[in-house]
């Protein structure tokens, strides 16, 4: 008698939206949720006019302003005239097109991916768009959320559909436990480092296994955010109590009696426990280190107790890239990658900048002080986690250590406001991306590490183990 | 609506941007995109490789004017990495790139090529290889990505180049631009949002 196979969530969210196949033998897929910022739709909005025609579903379009806002003073205009012009083009079509914005001093504006999560709009068994290839993010609810170009977001405005193909599922169980200093960074970067940066090409990552289990919302969000930088479009956990609570009494999540009967449906879409997988791999959580980039791509990433690889010790296929690694990064194959010097320390952007990172980064530098000539800052999220860190006495806590406390926004994660390195600095970043020029400088170089390692490097002036100040 | 071209595939010289993963930053860094237009982001294509941060041209392709009218760029493993941005792309096709033929494409970059009417194509890194070579020693010859036959054509010979089937029908029958398959759907459209709970109301 054949088996009954059971379906993961990736499965049974593609078909509760799936509209039709289409004739190419994709899925046209109807998307629950259309996340805008002011970056990649003012060209799709254009084209969509051009199209005459109207967003199709403006209730289930929200749109915020985070990419090119500066940190230091937010106020209008902006200084930047092509940045003002971008946000007023924003204004507009949000207002043309009766979209929800949420805007700077509502309370609720913020980087995309860190606002959807706390307004209670990322939702399990969701499907979610955004023109931001971190829209992976809201996988942590169990969305099936990916990121889109600007022709993808004209299609979604004019349609609330895409035109995708299903991807494979590959599970990833992380066992065991954490150790102390190790966080969900680390979780990601080491995933990425076995998994490699296009490891995760045509499948969707569901992340598994007690650590995962055991990890918090916001601790899931960093996890998710970095599918991407493994190739994987989308990454996702497993609806449970830990995400009902979080969503519990949100703005727009459903309330009272609504609720109830939303937890039933969020947990029917969760994986059965006989789902079949394309792929399976098991990670032990005991062996990650706190884990820190040497390169140019989130794949060169090492546990902060090891050295630099040498090019002997890399396939043949990691190479070249590896040269080019060692000739921007100017950092010496085979050395240990603790007590690399930094000019530069950043907490924020939307992998690390909710209230538990700046809790982290806090615990780590209160009463201590940031190694002089070190430029460091901290940039909430959201004016939501700016609200509560003022409420907790974070940014006392910060300013007198050294770091300079910010407006919410993107920052210095991809220089598209003021914030921005300089000449060759270093940087020491809570991000997601260690791109050659990435941080704005076309020289400029970026170690990734979790909030708490970018404290600490703060502290010390060179990258050293956290666990050290712990 | 105009008829959308129907894809049969691309002839033209070729250009060489050697090395794997190179990302979108690379293609065209962010601090060029901020504008509201697309138009103007080919004289940033590849910029923080093609000039010093003084503003000095380097030794790059893009600045070699053996290949300033190519039409078919060929790259390496997993081009196109990192984030979202069409203006990445759109650098590219404002640049004069009419197909890519390379060793792996990250997953966004390839969508963003294919709704532009950009084939990108994939070959064996054997094949890319002999492809960049030929045509770094000879940049006036004409290459030729054929969509029926899925090969590519150089002076190095003849090639196999694969394409997910979606995006090789939807060239070829003209119905890359998503928008207007999508839209004749709209009662289903509909129908599904009725459907999910969420949408309806819990």
């Amino acid at each position: 008698m054949a088996q009954s196979i059971g379906k993961s969530l990736l499965d049974k969210v593609w078909d509760a939206h799936s509209v039709r196949e289409l004739p190419s033998g994709q899925t046209q897929l109807f998307i629950g949720l259309h996340l805008v910022h002011e970056v990649t739709s003012p060209q799709g909005f254009q084209m969509l006019r051009a199209a005459g025609l109207p967003v199709l579903f403006p209730d289930r379009t929200f749109a915020t302003v985070d990419h090119i806002v500066p940190t230091a003073s937010r106020a209008r205009p902006l200084a930047d005239a092509l940045a003002e012009e971008m946000f007023q083009a924003l204004e507009q079509n949000t207002a043309e097109n009766k979209i929800e914005m949420f805007h700077i001093g509502s309370g609720r504006q913020g980087i995309v991916h860190v606002i959807g999560p706390e307004l209670g709009l990322t939702q399990p068994g969701s499907t979610i768009a955004c023109g931001d290839s971190h829209t992976s993010t809201h996988g942590a609810f169990g969305a099936i959320a990916f990121g889109i170009g600007t022709t993808q977001v004209r299609d979604v405005l004019a349609t609330q559909c895409l035109a995708m193909q299903r991807p494979r599922v590959r599970r990833i169980e992380v066992r065991g436990q954490l150790g102390a200093g190790v966080y969900a960074k680390d979780v990601t970067l080491h995933v990425i480092r076995t998994l490699g940066v296009k490891g995760g090409i045509g499948y969707a990552y569901e992340y598994a296994g007690s650590v995962i289990e055991g990890f918090s919302m916001e601790e899931r969000m960093t996890l998710c955010n970095m599918a991407i930088e493994g190739g994987a479009r989308v990454g996702y956990v497993n609806p449970d109590a830990t995400t009902y609570e979080y969503l519990r009494g949100r703005p727009y999540a459903p309330q009272g009696a609504a609720f109830d009967r939303a937890i039933e449906w969020w947990g029917s879409m969760a994986s059965d426990p006989g789902a079949s997988y394309d792929d399976v791999v098991a990670l032990e959580g005991t062996t990650i280190a706190p884990t820190v980039t040497w390169g140019i791509h989130p794949g060169h990433a090492i546990g902060v107790d090891e050295c630099i690889p040498r090019l002997s010790e890399l396939s043949d296929e990691d190479r070249g890239t590896a040269e080019r690694a060692f000739a921007y990064m100017d950092l010496k194959p085979g050395a240990p990658i603790a007590g690399t010097p930094i000019d530069v320390a950043f907490v924020g952007s939307c992998t690390n900048s909710r209230i538990s990172d700046l809790r982290v980064a806090a615990s780590i530098v209160a009463g201590r002080q940031v190694k002089s000539g070190v430029r460091a800052l901290v940039v909430p999220g959201s004016e939501a986690v700016q609200k509560q860190a003022e409420a907790e006495g974070l940014p006392e806590v910060f300013r007198a250590a050294g770091f300079d406390w910010r407006e919410p926004g993107c920052s210095m994660c991809l220089a598209m406001n003021p914030d921005k390195l300089r000449g060759r600095e270093l940087c020491a970043s809570s991000s997601n991306r260690n791109f050659p020029g990435r941080q704005g400088s076309p020289t400029g170089r970026t170690l990734l590490m979790s909030p708490a390692m970018v404290a600490a490097a703060a502290i010390r002036g060179h990258v050293i183990d956290v666990r050290e100040l712990l | 609506m105009e008829e959308l071209e129907k894809i049969e595939g691309r002839r033209g010289t070729g250009v060489v941007v050697r090395g794997a993963d190179i990302d979108t930053d690379q293609i065209i860094p962010a601090r060029y995109m901020t504008s509201i237009r697309f138009a103007g982001l080919e004289e940033h294509v590849f910029h923080d490789s093609r000039f010093t941060p003084d503003g000095v041209a380097k030794d790059h392709p893009f600045n070699d004017d053996r290949f300033a009218a190519a039409s078919i760029l060929v790259v390496g493993r997993n081009f196109g990495c990192g984030s979202s941005r069409e203006h990445a792309p759109q650098a590219l096709t404002r640049w004069g790139i009419r197909a890519i033929v390379g060793e792996s494409f990250a997953e966004i970059f390839f969508g963003n090529c294919i709704s532009l009417g950009v084939p990108a194509v994939t070959a064996d890194p054997a094949d890319v290889e002999a492809l960049m070579d030929a045509v770094e020693l000879d940049p006036s010859q004409e290459i030729e990505i054929d969509l029926l036959s899925m090969t590519v054509r150089s002076r190095a010979g003849q090639a196999r180049v694969a394409l997910p089937e979606a995006a090789r029908r939807a060239l070829l029958e003209g119905t890359w631009d998503a928008m207007r398959v999508l839209l004749m759907a709209r009662d289903e459209i509909q129908a599904t949002a009725d459907r999910l709970p969420y949408v309806r109301g819990f």
